[in-house]
């Protein structure tokens, strides 16, 4: 199952990550060596089985939270690990609607 | 004209805030208007390593809502990650519902030109709301990201394009609204944001079997923007298609400035949210006890209390829907109706006044029922002034407008003013007699015919008495003494 | 019987525990020990990846003086301890292995941690990992490799990789690492250690950075049954941060710990001695079974048919939740942010470019692949389905059975640079271990001996029901007992 380079260049953008050309091709041919390995699953039938989407059994998890506000961090705190800042907002490069 | 071979077809996706006191998943205070960054947390943050912990009033809110507008409440639905990214959704994802959300079905109900109109609702479910970017927050021309709003808890309710014209939208988002805020699920407000509208919309031949291709339209946060922007669309769209063109499936933001709907240039590709279960939320089970309990707390909505009003109170369907489009005025009308009395005569009075002069005062000062001055109480004591006669008319819109502004006792203010009016006859009477004495031509006049000369003769014994003389007492006397 | 030890670092927390309590050993010696220790070794190992020598002594001295008082929180007091890079450390820079995460710092202490704390647990440093969990050789640390201190030209497995040496090698008594598909179990193998993954909400993981949100488990790591699971006894429990943690009341795995072997049901899948396995570990593995036999314990063999799909499934699942806990790594809040970046997408796209290894980046694109339109029936879907059927080849084994056991990792320790090149080669070792995480069920590895040849560590691995890691303490401290401890590893 070949993945093209134009598949791994659309999935990189999905991703925001911009791949070096030699990423690509490398990633093209590793990527097609896995999904031609996850290919086998297609064997079982499936069409009577529920999917596992939740590894916790019904019943194990408490019950839910309490409508209260609680303390939030101060907005230094919130914005010690920011890369870049203007006053107390996280700072980015223009965003163009 | 083209438009008119053409029907437009509306769909409405309302983004209404949960009126909690915490987000959704975390702890973090709701309240508005606080410095940027300082309702967060880690979680709302997006932080390594944090886990969502499910607000219990965001479910209930849910379900009531969804009892309210008649929607199935699903026993099991399932949180689901919608992935994109965004300086204003911290995690890279938004929690949210997709392929089972917690209300299903169900109808909003509307008047249009007198006519009881329905609309389906698809369905209704919970999600977080994202941060807020800011624009130009430096000289370069930076953005800025605010995260105070992300986490707060939104209701999704999307209606089926059951809808056929812009006077229809608008009538069932005013429904919708009113619904809401009565449930106290939300406050309403559109122009601050807390209540967002999205219009889904497309146009097809008059008498066509399938609809047309829809754009969705985003940023319309009043009512008039959504009037022009739907237009605007339905317009642009005719003109693409009748011609044999094709519409563009696409995402277009109202600009206000321009009175247009224009392509969001920024999502170049069509999103792919790549949805899935969302694995740190299990599956959320409302049982049969707990929607029970909220149907039993659901509070008489607006339709049915002016329905009420209708038939128990003998009130017009005019006066009743005036009265029961805000909640907290319906809630003032009935308890000043305690204090004043009941039976049709009486609503129809207070009714007169809430929708009369009383709307009036609010409009001017732009004050919320919940922030008046003026209380049921006193508005009866006004009223039953009135009815014995203590004072008249104009005496009690002035006494009003004072209760209304300073919250002054209405007795007091009729005495410290003098407003009293004087329905002694015997002092009416020596005020007419000096009039009937002073204008003796016009007396003349009057029983030669000029009959309308009786108002001339009610305004100088008003002049005379200082305008506190009982207007009915002061007619009957002339009558009496004109003759005739 | 514990001979005398040459050094109080060669102690187990047992042990140590007993030397504190009668004032034989004081925590700031032992801690001022392990320190030393570090130094003197870590520069070959490679285990850790920041040490808090200050937090450390601050932290011992507070130990010593509560036992002064006779205020004493728990048999892990005074206790040096470590904590895999991936759990947060309120204050103290937590990278997860990765560059991206180079200098943050966190606003708060992961539950786990709080916890250790709580007991009194004395932590020395943060420990080396695979970049954000992915790998089974630490090979992937974007900062430095980890050795293995039997033989330093091999791996001590991985994820936590830097959790299973520095415990092997002597530097810290018990470690917390994390378990997704093996990353526990294996490296515990590969470094002679006992290593567990408890039930899918046994342990909290809020503050735990997540790579595979239905799959990840916190759990401990020691040099005997005892040590782990007195880690774990103070690290379990419900967290109401995290609604994925089970309600269940933590039983004291200490009680009972003695229980032996005598009528356990232990089952053998056929399936997993097909030829899969060196034969080296064959044998001792088998070896381990036959001491079973011998102790009273009844083997069963078992089926688990669909266990030969576990490794598809899993590196879709995984990836796929990966894709979306890497998502906020976006160079907005934290981490890093690559400011040359011209417009917000470059600035996206950079960040992430520079920020993570090639294994992140090989994961994230596996899972947007799995999850996109189109694709998402027949990849992410079709994969959660042979999950549910991998879950009930254990149900159905567990009817005949009280656990299940075999193999982690089909050889011993393999030597650095050896499967770098071959991802596929990488992800198929973890064919024992990944079951496990699928079906949502405990885990452990505990030593079984060392290779007949190689002389490196072999560990069997014992599978229980849902939250009955007790019975796992119980079968894995009978084999202790009757074959002994492992002597220490001469790499180091």
């Amino acid at each position: 199952m070949a993945l093209s380079l134009e598949e791994v260049r659309r999935i990189a953008a999905l991703a925001r990550l911009r791949l070096t050309p030699e990423d690509e091709r490398t990633f093209a041919v590793q990527l097609s060596a896995i999904l031609d390995y996850v290919k086998q699953l297609e064997e079982l039938d499936v069409s009577q089985v529920e999917p596992m989407t939740h590894a916790l059994a019904a019943g194990e998890a408490a019950t839910l939270r309490e409508d209260e506000a609680r303390p939030s961090l101060e907005p230094e705190e919130a914005l010690r690990n920011a890369p870049e800042r203007e006053g107390t907002c996280f700072k980015v490069p223009r965003i163009i609607e | 004209m083209p438009l008119s071979d053409f029907q437009v077809v509306i769909g409405l996706e309302v983004h209404a805030q949960l009126l909690t006191r915490s987000k959704i998943f975390c702890g973090c205070s709701t309240a508005f208007g606080a410095q940027p960054n300082a309702h967060t947390c880690p979680v709302c943050l997006g932080l390594p390593g944090v886990l969502p912990s499910l607000n219990r009033r965001v479910v209930e809110f849910a379900v009531r809502t969804g009892l309210a507008l008649g929607c199935t409440v699903k026993k099991k639905s399932i949180w689901a990650r919608k992935n994109y990214f965004y300086p204003d959704l911290p995690k890279g994802y938004q929690i949210s519902q997709y392929e089972l959300p917690v209300c299903e079905g169900g109808s909003v109900p509307f008047a249009l030109e007198g006519k009881e109109r329905t609309v389906r609702l698809t369905r209704i479910h919970m999600e977080e709301d994202a941060g807020k970017n800011l624009h130009d927050v430096s000289p370069d021309g930076s953005s800025g990201v605010d995260l105070n709003r992300a986490g707060v808890p939104l209701l999704e309710i999307v209606s089926e394009p059951d809808i056929r014209s812009v006077d229809e939208a608008i009538e069932y988002l005013k429904s919708l609204r009113a619904i809401l805020v009565y449930l106290g699920v939300n406050d309403g407000n559109l122009e601050e944001g807390s209540f967002r509208c999205d219009a889904n919309v497309s146009v097809m031949r008059k008498g066509a079997a399938a609809f047309g291709t829809r754009c969705e339209i985003k940023n319309m946060n009043s009512f008039r923007f959504l009037r022009q922007a739907v237009e605007y669309e339905a317009r642009r769209q005719v003109e693409i298609v009748e011609p044999g063109g094709k519409v563009l499936q696409e995402t277009r933001l109202f600009d206000p400035a321009r009175g247009e709907t224009r392509s969001m240039r920024s999502k170049e590709e069509a999103h792919d949210y790549r949805y899935f279960p969302e694995p740190d939320l299990p599956p959320l089970v409302v049982d049969d006890a707990l929607v029970e309990e909220i149907r039993r707390t659901l509070p008489e909505l607006p339709r049915a209390r002016a329905a009420r009003y209708q038939r128990e109170l003998g009130l017009s369907a005019y006066d009743a829907g005036l009265l029961t489009a805000d909640k907290a005025v319906a809630e003032f009308f009935d308890s000043t109706l305690s204090y004043h009395g009941k039976g049709p005569e009486a609503a129809k009075r207070v009714a007169n006044w809430l929708n009369g002069e009383v709307a009036k005062l609010a409009n001017e000062t732009g004050l919320e029922a919940g922030a008046w001055k003026l209380t049921p109480e006193r508005l009866a004591a006004i009223l039953d002034l009135v009815g014995s006669g203590t004072i008249g008319g104009p005496g009690a819109k002035a006494v009003l407008d004072e209760v209304f502004r300073s919250g002054a006792d209405p007795g007091e203010v009729v005495e410290r003013r003098g407003l009293a009016q004087v329905s002694d006859e015997g002092a009416i009477e020596a005020a007419v007699d000096r009039v009937l004495a002073a204008n003796a031509s016009e007396v003349e006049k009057y029983r030669g015919g000029r009959k309308n000369l009786i108002g001339f003769f009610v305004g100088q014994v008003m002049k005379e008495t200082r305008g506190k003389a009982h207007p009915g007492v002061v007619n009957a006397l002339l009558q009496k003494k004109l003759g005739g | 019987m514990t001979p005398r030890a040459e050094s109080p670092l060669d102690l187990t927390i047992q042990e140590l525990g007993r030397r504190l309590a009668a004032k034989e050993l004081s925590s700031v010696e032992v801690t001022g020990a392990a320190l030393r220790r570090i130094e003197a070794t870590d520069g070959k190992l490679g285990a850790f990846l920041r040490v808090m020598p200050e937090e450390a002594r601050a932290a011992a001295k507070a130990s010593d003086a509560r036992r002064a008082r006779g205020d004493a929180l728990s048999p892990l007091d005074g206790v040096p301890v470590g904590l895999k890079d991936i759990f947060l450390t309120e204050g103290v820079e937590t990278t997860c292995g990765s560059r991206i995460l180079e200098g943050f710092v966190p606003p708060y202490d992961a539950t786990v941690v709080e916890r250790l704390r709580a007991a009194g647990a004395v932590v020395v440093g943060k420990l080396n990992m695979d970049e954000f969990a992915m790998g089974s050789s630490n090979e992937n640390s974007a900062f430095k490799p980890c050795h293995n201190p039997w033989d330093l030209a091999r791996t001590p497995g991985g994820s936590s990789g830097g959790s299973a040496a520095a415990v092997a090698a002597r530097q810290v008594f018990g470690a917390l690492g994390t378990d997704t598909g093996g990353s526990i179990r294996e490296p515990a193998a590969f470094c002679g250690v006992v290593g567990v993954k408890p039930t899918y909400g046994r342990v909290s993981r809020y503050g735990v950075i997540a790579f595979a949100s239905s799959l990840d488990q916190v759990g401990p790591l020691g040099r005997s049954v005892w040590d782990a699971a007195v880690q774990l006894r103070h690290v379990a429990g419900h967290d109401p941060r995290d609604m994925t943690s089970s309600t269940r009341p933590v039983p004291d795995y200490l009680e009972g710990l003695e229980g032996g072997a005598n009528g356990l049901r232990i089952g053998v899948p056929r399936e997993w001695f097909q030829g899969g396995v060196e034969a080296g570990v064959e044998k001792v593995v088998r070896g381990a079974l036959a001491t079973y036999e011998r102790l009273g314990a009844k083997l069963v063999e078992v089926s688990l048919p669909h266990s030969r799909y576990g490794v598809a499934a899993y590196y879709l699942l995984a990836p796929a939740e990966a894709s979306s806990n890497l998502a906020r790594y976006d160079g907005v809040r934290f981490g890093l942010r690559a400011r040359d970046a011209k417009g917000l997408r470059e600035m996206y796209g950079e960040t992430r470019e520079r920020g993570f290894g090639p294994e992140p980046k090989r994961r994230i694109m596996l899972g947007t692949y799995a999850l996109s339109a189109g694709y998402y029936d027949a990849y992410y879907l079709r994969a959660q389905k042979v999950r549910t059927l991998i879950r009930r080849d254990f149900d159905r084994a567990f009817e005949a059975c009280d656990v299940v056991a075999g193999p982690v990792a089909p050889t011993v320790a393999f030597k650095l640079g050896e499967k770098v090149d071959d991802p596929l080669q990488m992800y198929l070792a973890d064919i024992f271990t990944i079951t496990c995480n699928l079906a949502a069920l405990p885990g452990l590895s505990v030593p079984a001996g060392l290779h007949p040849e190689e002389r490196l560590p072999v560990g069997l691995q014992l599978l229980g029901r849902p939250f009955d890691e007790a019975t796992l303490f119980r079968a894995a401290r009978a084999l202790e007992r009757e074959i002994g401890a492992l002597p220490a590893p001469a790499g180091i």
